[in-house]
């Protein structure tokens, strides 16, 4: 079905032009050159999680086709229910990557830090990809309807735009400035654009890992704990 | 038939709709909740903007200028959402049974348009209530209130045409939801979320072009200045205007329609 991922390679597309044409001269005020370069990492991350979410309805239709049950049936382990959608899922978010990629060349995004720029978007992004994949089998496996996709959806849309999506911190004030300072996003952001807006760095990058190792032990363990409870 | 039972069908066709979105709370969130999610995110991350002086010549604060893009973006939503109940009608076969029964054909759109106005006009006051407990303020006073209940409903009535046009054309549900990300372009091509004097290039222009640009700033016109003439004309006249050309559209689908049974 390509139809199903034409939104999640169009949305991230759309957004990247529209938050850059829009809030352009937001992050400009706050001392960052392009816009391009503060929107490129987050439009990855958030393309990349909104592509492995699709997963969520694959399982939908596999549970209610009755595959699914004859998938629990069949002498397979019971981990590779969980790890073959979330590696399914990175194939999903790669092509949104690519995407965001082209067109933030196009849009003269700046690169100081190099390569390694690309590998630190890559690894953000695929790690929330990750995560959005374990989170929303967690969810459908508990659920089994479509519902759960769609929470999903709001539940990283949500955990996104309450970080430093639109602007950095210190250009933040009140509520938003005090939930995005304990957001995990937030580091997970910055690992991201630390190679666009600069050199990519140790202490730019540990943050983001321990972010994501986090949320991925977490949200594996959501997926595998919600396989357990649909098969009793 | 007269024009008094044609008024009466479509007062009765209006309150069915009300009712039926009334019934679907869950259908009715999204567009109240990402239009106040997307005015507290951006009042947040943008007031200090907002302090500069250029921003003070354009709203007080933020948040004030927040309000109209917030009341655009939740009547867009609910007006797309009203279009795909009418979609829904006609995939499940309720829309034939209103023409089995005497009903006036004009007041199957009709009804559901007026259904769009009334939840605006709830809409844009509940907006109103919410945003003046946080701190906004109408500079151009109770007619300036009206003056955006008014502005939304007008623009429901604008867009519900446009999208009810597509719900009697197609009659597919998932089509109406799926023009969605067309709106949703429109908007964030507009200055609903920041103002058009800080865009560059050839998004400017598209700003400049987008005729949502000139509502939303006749909107923000009342909660950020005296009243003045101007601001009638562009938050009243523009969606009155492509009111008339959208409603044209949703006839001539309906009587292609009901041509082709």
């Amino acid at each position: 079905m390509p139809a199903a991922f034409v939104p999640s390679m169009v949305m991230p597309v759309f957004q990247l032009i529209a938050f850059s044409g829009a809030f352009g001269a937001a992050v400009k005020f706050a001392g960052i050159k392009n816009a391009m370069d503060w929107y490129v990492p987050l439009n990855a991350v958030q393309g990349a999680s909104f592509g492995a979410m699709g997963v969520s309805f694959g399982l939908i239709n596999d549970m209610q086709t009755g595959f699914f049950d004859r998938l629990l049936m069949a002498p397979t382990k019971r981990w590779s229910l969980v790890v073959g959608p979330m590696a399914g899922a990175l194939v999903r978010a790669a092509l949104p990557i690519v995407l965001v990629f082209v067109v933030g060349f196009i849009g003269g995004m700046n690169v100081p830090g190099g390569p390694m720029a690309f590998v630190t978007i890559v690894i953000a992004a695929i790690g929330i990809a990750l995560v959005a994949a374990a989170f929303a089998l967690g969810l459908t496996f508990r659920m089994r309807n479509m519902g759960a996709a769609t929470l999903t959806q709001f539940a990283v849309f949500f955990t996104i735009f309450l970080s430093t999506s639109q602007v950095p911190l210190a250009a933040m004030s009140g509520w938003l400035h005090a939930v995005a300072r304990v957001n995990p996003m937030t580091n997970v952001l910055h690992l991201a654009r630390q190679g666009l807006l600069g050199d990519v760095t140790w202490s730019g990058t540990w943050g983001g890992l321990v972010a994501l190792g986090g949320m991925l032990v977490a949200s594996t363990w959501f997926a595998l704990s919600g396989l357990k409870s649909l098969e009793k | 038939m007269t024009l008094a039972l044609a008024t009466r069908h479509t007062a009765w066709l209006t309150y069915r709709s009300v009712l039926g979105r009334l019934r679907q709370p869950a259908a009715l969130t999204p567009s109240f909740v990402f239009p106040l999610f997307f005015a507290a995110l951006g009042s947040a991350s943008f007031s200090r903007i907002a302090d500069r002086p250029d921003f003070q010549e354009v709203a007080s604060s933020f948040l004030n200028y927040a309000v109209a893009g917030a009341v655009a973006q939740g009547v867009l939503f609910a007006s797309t959402s009203a279009a795909g109940d009418l979609a829904t009608d006609i995939e499940q076969g309720f829309f034939e049974r209103l023409l089995a029964s005497p009903v006036s054909r004009t007041s199957i759109l009709l009804g559901r348009l007026g259904s769009a106005m009334v939840v605006a006009v709830v809409q844009v006051t509940v907006f109103m209530i919410i945003f003046m407990a946080f701190g906004a303020r109408i500079e151009s006073g109770p007619i300036g209130f009206i003056g955006l209940v008014g502005s939304g409903a007008f623009l429901s009535l604008a867009i519900g045409g446009l999208m009810s046009g597509m719900a009697i054309k197609s009659g597919s549900p998932e089509v109406v939801q799926g023009s969605f990300p067309l709106v949703f372009a429109l908007m964030f091509l507009s200055s609903a979320f920041f103002p058009r004097q800080y865009m560059t290039g050839w998004y400017r222009t598209v700003a400049d072009w987008n005729p949502l640009s000139h509502i939303v700033e006749g909107m923000q016109g009342f909660m950020n200045q005296p009243l003045a003439a101007d601001m009638f004309w562009r938050a009243w006249l523009i969606p009155l205007g492509l009111a008339v050309v959208s409603i044209a559209f949703g006839l001539r689908s309906l009587s292609k329609r009901l041509a082709a049974l």
